[in-house]
């Protein structure tokens, strides 16, 4: 059994002395894991930093082995985030909740598109556009995994205007006359997330704390309840401090 | 195997269980220190007896050593305000042959991770911001591995020590001394142009 693919470096575990066994995000191969002889020589190892875009090549006698990877660098990102606290916590939370959610051996196209850029945008630390950017991604995340929001009309009353919350319990947004006295049972929905209005440090924090609760109590469930990664917890805290911006 | 030989059988596959060394190099090794038995087998086995029954780790700064504080630690002429932060004792040690750092060290004993579920109470973080302030430290160096569990683990204690009124720095990150920038890696060569200077 044999591919080549590209793919971005989700994690690596040290495997005996000398191997490690890496976690990659590919596109036509999704989330796959294999071994990578010699991958804690001083030639390979700083390589193989999360979030780097590696040329994989993938081979096992069968396909249910855990195979061997042959690995060239196209690029690093991690050096550009090592410096700046935000970007680098941006950076960890994406890797490791691509790694906590998806299954592996499945092809998400789509969303490994969504999440090279993001992590791009990280790379190139544009402390204005990632905050919003990261927040679009965990949408296309919950999406992407059978979890996605519907924030195209009211549940209530049908209506696609004045949308400000979404229902904790179906995902479903709802407008503000829809919610009535059930307003504060509802989880207020940025307007940047519908495309309208500037996007404030409020907004962000309303953002995660959205689609922090669908992580939590869809997709986790869905996992056998393991807890988010800590990755996560610990960005949206860092922007609660840094007023939900990235700079 | 006969009762003659089920001894060094078993030391031999001991050793093969050491870092860098299979069941070949170790069986080399044991008939090597068996032919040298009093000059190497005899004080090996007896200095390593004696440091199994005293090694451990300093309680002030994580070094390993044969007393409960370590040398370092209580040194008087290393006090001088300056701790260094190291993820492991093997760091700390590289640290000792370059004879440059005269302060002290903070050994963490690994690094913040999530894939492992290695957290801050995990390592020997709440230690060093209690050593900071009882220690009268000016300056926090963190000499991390320049990876991304690496500096997430600076980036954390760095928030922890924030108002503290202590200066934090950490190493260099660049090209190293008879690097060739052919062979360098992006991340570094990107590092290292971020970080010149003035010639």
């Amino acid at each position: 059994m044999e591919w080549r693919d590209q793919g971005a470096l989700l994690a690596v575990r040290k495997h005996g002395e000398t191997s490690v066994i890496i976690e990659a995000f590919t596109p036509a191969h999704g989330r796959h894991l294999g071994v990578v002889r010699g991958g804690v020589s001083r030639k390979i190892a700083p390589i193989l930093q999360p979030g780097a875009q590696l040329d994989l090549t993938w081979r096992a006698r069968l396909d249910d082995h855990i195979g061997s990877f042959t690995v060239e660098p196209i690029r690093s990102r991690a050096a550009g985030v090592m410096a700046d606290r935000l970007a680098l916590a941006g950076l960890n939370a994406v890797t490791a909740l691509l790694s906590f959610s998806l299954p592996e051996r499945e092809p998400h196209p789509a969303l490994y598109q969504r999440s090279i850029t993001m992590l791009d945008l990280l790379a190139h630390a544009d402390a204005d556009a990632w905050p919003l950017a990261y927040l679009r991604w965990e949408m296309a995340l919950l999406e992407d995994l059978g979890f996605g929001l519907d924030l195209g009309r009211c549940a209530v009353t049908g209506t696609r205007d004045d949308l400000a919350y979404v229902s904790p319990r179906t995902g479903r947004a709802v407008s503000a006359e829809g919610a009535g006295d059930w307003a504060d049972r509802l989880l207020p929905l940025p307007q940047c997330l519908l495309g309208q209005g500037p996007v404030s440090a409020l907004e962000i924090m309303d953002g995660l704390r959205l689609t922090g609760h669908f992580l939590q109590n869809w997709l986790a469930p869905s996992l056998g309840d393991r807890p988010l990664p800590e990755a996560r917890a610990r960005l949206a805290g860092l922007l609660a401090r840094h007023g939900g911006t990235g700079s | 195997m006969n009762d003659s030989t089920r001894d060094i059988q078993a030391l031999i596959d001991l050793m093969a269980r050491l870092p860098g060394l299979g069941p070949r190099s170790a069986r080399r090794a044991v008939l090597h220190m068996i032919k040298k038995r009093g000059l190497l087998m005899a004080p090996l086995a007896d200095t390593m007896a004696h440091v199994a029954a005293t090694a451990r780790e300093c309680i002030t700064c994580g070094n390993i050593g044969t007393s409960d504080i370590c040398d370092i630690c209580t040194d008087d002429r290393r006090a001088t305000g300056e701790i260094c932060v190291v993820e492991d004792v093997a760091d700390l040690w590289a640290m000792e042959r370059a004879q440059v750092f005269k302060g002290r060290y903070h050994v963490l004993g690994g690094t913040l991770s999530a894939l492992d579920a290695v957290g801050p109470e995990d390592l020997r973080i709440p230690r060093l911001i209690d050593r900071v302030t009882a220690e009268g430290v000016t300056e926090v160096i963190l000499a991390l591995n320049a990876t991304v569990d690496g500096q997430t683990t600076a980036h954390y204690i760095a928030e922890q020590l924030e108002d503290r009124g202590v200066s934090i720095t950490s190493l260099a990150q660049g090209v190293p001394i008879g690097g060739e920038l052919d062979y360098l890696d992006d991340g570094t060569i990107s590092a290292a142009l971020k970080a010149r200077k003035r010639f």
